[in-house]
């Protein structure tokens, strides 16, 4: 197989000063205004919540080992389901990425010593923290019954659960991701260093870039529902609820209007983090540059125009439902152009195993049959059948399971160097990546056959015949279960006896990799000039590999 | 006839070999681009895996013409699978004009069903084989959804408006339905059989009634097809009272009052069930009212005076929670 | 802490900071304007689902107090637009005075609103276990209703239960009469929900302007913006205009579609 040797400096010595040591002491961490603490900081919350969704999740798979369900009770296995869904979609997926790689990585990939505003990243994470104790609280006490759609009535006026804490504390947790939306944006803008025009952004920023897009103009409107929902409960107002004639597919259009975009949240920048590891890995520059960057865009936008595919048999009009499912296959065709072009990078590159690219090609497979069997649902005449069925359940997973947390594990791997000034154990991390793998299809491939069986969704009992691929799907799940462990148990260790990494152990073309690792507080000691294209090792003699060139200074094409 | 390992449900309406073929055109197509792609990238890794250390690959920056023909080119596939599954769609929308109509109410967790001639079902329903059915459904409080597998069909059932579904029923048997809008506590066991049958045992079941037999049997699996055992479980601990005991006792009622339990009062009981609440219970019980027969509550009082001479559960049950604002 | 007008550790130059400021107040408006845009939305649709009812609320709402409210919310736009001009031609000492007397109005607004609320407190207008949308109508004395608007208003009533009624009669309620009656009450609170929500969140978002005013008056009396720098006073101003702005929807929305003039 290939030969990784990484570029490791041959002292064991990290950097003298850099931003985990700069200052000391608990008020230097829960006061700082440094985007790569920030960063760490979520990264203790999101994975907290992680585990919170996680041990849902195992409840649910061990419940659901036999038809009768004896595990939990009804009402109990109810608020398994929706808790799951709402620590890992609000507090898990939606932040994960952008809130931990993007803060840390952004500002030094553009030049920049930080982002735009440094204080409202700040105040994103304690937002996020107060959401989250909301939640927590309404899970403690009596949980959350209604499903993380909340639809109306059964959440407004007929479930006892803990409703209110819940949706304000997602309410609150929407400002989080507002602001920090406004913060990315306006620092692509205005903060890039010389040289950084945006055809050299690197692709991870143009996919957060369209991740922010999203955050700033579909929050907002699940906010406000929210708090309709919430203001309906507590006063008994009428907007949803049909005996005081509102309507409950208002909300559902409502929420749908933001809850359809969201998922291109959650994906986006996992696409991201891909864009960077293929062309890492196979030493040349990402193929279609120009069409994976528009691709995003084009996602952001499409994303916001086709979400009443999740409402074709809510009785709406005929017209409404062929236009939305037309406009679902177009969304289809940027996602599409991205997997072309990964793949296509692959074509006579130099390809190594490392444990990012194990999780990136595990991406791509995946995401690609996440993507396919969203043309399922989007095709009106299957998706009578196949609505609210675990069809519906088999292909999310495989797209915020299979894609989006494979991003996020991928990038933390590639970006820990940087992050902590250290490798992770390579031969564990491989297998682990491995181990996920066989588990994440062995739990979700089995529940798109279950789907076509008709079995619902939602469901505590399941009629017998549901049994056998029940059990496969179980079994499955504690496969992925230690696909999860492992990796927080090396990279935990790491920390501390990893091997010093040095700047660039891969190495990698991009501006954060010419820093120290871990970083200086203020990333540079002097403002960088860019004068290469991105993902170029042809004209990087410096990263030292074989058959490089030096470079002509290239005038920075205006500096916009 | 279904295999060891099915992978579809059978085929029991028109829909059903429509959305069928509709699924193997897609899978097939999925599978190929998957195919396509998965041995590309396994080829290329292999085929380009690093060789030594340092090496880097060939920079190519990319191929308009590639760019284009791989959004050209599948494009008339995306349009062919959209057009197909919206011709289905449309007919599926569109319901023909001669249907024999069922109404159907949902609420929490049960199903009404309303056959035209008025006769009513309780999480059953009997249609006769080769004609059109219109079902025309409202819910009585929260979204829900009848969801028939072997039919390939489902629609919601939305509160404050009725919705309307159709199928033409193609093969005599009985098919599982569910409910597939989540609706709280008993989502999951919200579900009953439709039982499809020739036209002639149709017209047949309409106009007959349960058929002569033994009261206390009848009155036994009445108990059962009407559901009323899922709440007055035999230890009192369901949502309503044992019968065991019950017949011909003092029962205590909510208000303190005491009454004797006697035909009078079980056919109150099932026709006016808010009339006098157990005491330890809470009033959650449906009417039965245009339910049953009158022959049929005859039966069902014949089996709880069956029982009469059973233990009653030693404590009183607990009362189930009510339904109510938070 | 640093002070204002001083180039922060993030930024190379006064003209990226001002930019980014600038870029981010501009963001954040966008995501206001999706924020109230929910509400809206939610409000045209029941406005022409219940279009009787809403047009019975709407003429519930002082006009003259409501056009009062837009007279005064404009003229501190302008009185805002004339501080951002004195800041950007160096007159120093009128960019503390423009600002108070945007303040001043701002505060007048408010002020006419808790007036408005009081009112429909007394009318029991609030959306609740005491809404009454006949209220004024069957206890004239107490809102101060007589003669021709009092006849009218019982006869606009009248012919909103039996539009409502007649609406449930094709629904096929069983006793229209009074369905009709308790559908009107049921919608009209539906209209004065949206009211106050609406309304509710433009004013907290004009307290939340107020305060900043308050900021920038004790900044500029300082003498701190100048043409050199006077990036807070433009972009707390383009907040103050976006504002500004929903008032000026929200406005004829509320008050004047279906209104009957005196």
């Amino acid at each position: 197989m290939s030969t990784t040797q990484l570029h490791v400096p041959e002292s064991e010595k990290m950097p003298r000063e850099h931003y985990l040591n700069a200052t000391y002491g608990i008020r230097s961490w829960l006061l700082t205004t440094d985007h790569k603490r920030i960063a760490i900081l979520y990264l203790i919350s999101v994975t907290f919540f992680f585990f919170v969704g996680g041990l849902f999740a195992s409840l649910i798979r061990i419940h659901l080992l036999t038809p009768g369900g004896y595990l939990v009770t009804p009402e109990t296995y109810n608020k398994l389901f929706t808790m799951h869904g709402v620590a890992m979609i609000f507090f898990f997926l939606i932040p994960s990425i952008p809130a931990v790689l993007g803060n840390f990585v952004i500002p030094i990939m553009i030049g920049a010593k930080d982002l735009a505003f440094p204080k409202i990243n700040l105040l994103s994470w304690y937002i996020y923290l107060v959401g989250g104790a909301f939640v927590l609280y309404s899970f403690a006490t009596g949980g959350l019954d209604t499903g993380w759609t909340f639809y109306t009535p059964l959440s407004s006026i007929y479930s006892n659960s803990a409703v209110t804490p819940a949706v304000i504390g997602i309410f609150i947790n929407g400002f989080s991701s507002i602001l920090t939306g406004l913060n990315f944006i306006v620092t692509v803008h205005t903060m890039r260093a010389p040289g950084m025009t945006w055809m050299r952004l690197p692709l991870f920023v143009w996919a957060h870039y369209a991740t922010s897009i999203i955050f700033v103009l579909g929050t907002p409107v699940i906010a406000i529902t929210l708090l309709l929902a919430g203001l309906e409960r507590m006063f008994h107002l009428g907007f949803f609820n049909p005996a005081y004639g509102g309507d409950p597919i208002l909300f559902q259009h409502l929420f749908w209007f933001y809850s359809h975009p969201a998922v291109y949240i959650m994906i986006l920048p996992a696409m991201g983090v891909i864009s960077e590891i293929i062309p890492t890995f196979a030493r040349k520059p990402i193929f279609g540059y120009d069409f994976i960057a528009a691709s995003s865009i084009g996602i952001a936008v499409i994303g916001f125009i086709v979400w009443a595919h999740h409402m074709f048999l809510t009785g709406q009009s005929t017209y409404s439902a062929v236009a939305f499912s037309f406009l679902t296959f177009l969304v289809a065709v940027p996602s599409a152009v991205k997997v072309f072009n990964w793949t296509s990078t692959l074509y006579k590159g130099s390809i190594a195993f490392d444990t990012p690219m194990l999780y990136g090609l595990g991406f791509i497979g995946l995401f690609t049959i996440g993507g396919l069997t969203g043309l399922f649902l989007a095709c009106l005449g299957l998706d009578i059948h196949l609505h609210d069925t675990y069809f519906v359940v088999a292909h999310f997973h495989y797209i915020m399971v299979g894609g989006a947390i494979m991003g996020y594990l991928g990038g933390i791997h590639f970006w820990w160097p940087k992050i902590t000034g250290r490798l992770y154990p390579e031969y564990l991390a491989r297998i682990a990546a491995i181990v996920l793998f066989v588990g994440f299809n062995l739990t979700f491939f089995p529940q798109f056959v279950l789907g076509y069986l008709g079995m619902p969704r939602r469901y505590h009992d399941y009629p017998p015949e549901f049994q056998v691929l029940n059990v496969m799907s179980t079994a499955g799940a504690s496969i992925l279960a230690l696909g999860y462990l492992l990796p927080m148990v090396y990279l935990t260790w790491s920390m501390r006896y990893g091997k010093v990494a040095g700047k660039n152990p891969w190495p990698a073309t991009g501006l954060e990799w010419t820093t120290d690792s871990p970083p200086l507080t203020e990333n540079f000691n002097e403002t960088p000039v860019v004068d290469w294209e991105t993902y170029d090792f042809e004209h990087r003699p410096e990263l030292g590999l074989s058959g490089t060139v030096p470079r002509k200074p290239i005038p920075a094409h205006g500096d916009d | 006839m279904q295999s060891q390992m099915p992978l579809s449900p059978e085929q029991a309406s028109n829909f059903a070999p429509q959305v069928d073929n509709l699924v193997y055109f897609l899978l097939v197509v999925c599978l190929f681009f998957a195919t396509v792609i998965c041995a590309a990238v396994i080829y290329f890794i292999v085929k380009y895996r690093r060789k030594t250390p340092d090496e880097i690959g060939v920079p190519i920056h990319g191929d308009l013409r590639l760019e284009i023909a791989w959004i050209a080119l599948p494009f008339p596939l995306l349009l062919a699978m959209f057009g197909w599954g919206a011709a289905v769609y449309v007919d599926y929308r569109h319901t023909p004009a001669d249907t024999l109509d069922i109404y159907v109410i949902g609420k929490q967790w049960m199903w009404k069903l309303q056959q035209p001639d008025g006769r009513k079902e309780i999480n059953e329903l009997h249609v006769p084989v080769g004609r059109n059915v219109r079902l025309i459904m409202g819910s009585e409080d929260v979204i829900h959804d009848f969801s028939v597998p072997s039919f390939r069909v489902k629609m919601d059932v939305v509160p404050g408006h009725y919705n309307t579904m159709w199928f033409r029923p193609t093969k005599v048997g009985k098919y599982h339905f569910f409910c597939s809008q989540y609706c709280g506590t008993d989502h999951a066991v919200m579900g009953g059989w439709v039982t499809v049958m020739e036209p002639d045992e149709y017209a047949k079941w309409l106009a007959g009634s349960s058929g002569s037999g033994d009261p206390v049997a009848v009155g036994q699996k009445l108990l059962s097809d009407l559901a009323c055992n899922t709440c007055h479980l035999p230890d009192g601990k369901g949502r309503g009272p044992s019968y065991n005991g019950v017949y011909g006792s003092q029962v205590k009622l909510a208000d303190g009052s005491t009454v004797l339990a006697d035909d009078n009062y079980i056919r109150e009981s099932i026709l006016q069930p808010n009339a006098k609440i157990v005491a330890g219970y809470a009033p959650v019980m449906p009417s039965f009212q245009g339910l049953v027969t009158e022959e049929q509550i005859v039966d069902l009082t014949a089996y709880i005076k069956s029982l009469k001479d059973q233990p009653p559960p030693t404590k009183p049950g607990t009362a189930a929670p009510a339904t109510g604002n938070k | 802490m640093h002070r204002t007008g001083e180039l922060f550790g993030q930024f190379q130059t006064l003209e990226q900071q001002k930019e980014t400021a600038t870029l981010g107040m501009w963001v954040f408006l966008v995501t206001e304007i999706l924020f109230f845009g929910g509400l809206f939305l939610t409000y045209s649709i029941n406005r022409h689902a219940y279009a009787t009812a809403f047009g019975i609320g709407g003429n519930m709402l002082d006009l003259n107090l409501g056009f009062g409210n837009t007279v005064v919310l404009i003229a501190s736009s302008f009185t805002m637009a004339m501080s951002v001009w004195s800041a950007q031609t160096s007159h120093k000492k009128l960019v503390p005075i423009f600002l108070i007397l945007t303040l001043v109005l701002g505060s007048v607004f408010l002020g006419i609103k808790v007036v408005e609320y009081k009112q429909k407190f007394d009318h029991h207008l609030i959306p609740g276990h005491s809404f009454d949308i006949t209220y004024c109508s069957k206890n004239p004395s107490a809102c101060n209703l007589s003669g021709k608007d009092l006849d009218d208003e019982k006869k606009e009533i009248k012919e909103g239960i039996e539009a409502e009624a007649d609406e449930a009669k094709k629904q096929g309620a069983a006793n229209p009469e009074d369905v009709g009656a308790a559908a009107l009450n049921a919608h009209a609170q539906l209209y004065f929900s949206l009211y106050f929500g609406m309304t509710g969140l433009h004013a907290l978002h004009m307290i939340i302007g107020a305060g900043l005013l308050l900021w920038l008056i004790f900044e500029a009396r300082k003498g701190r913006f100048d043409a050199n720098y006077n990036t807070p006073v433009d972009n707390i101003g383009l907040y103050w205009h976006f504002v500004d702005i929903v008032w000026i929807f929200l406005f004829p929305l509320l008050y004047l579609i279906n209104r009957h003039l005196a």
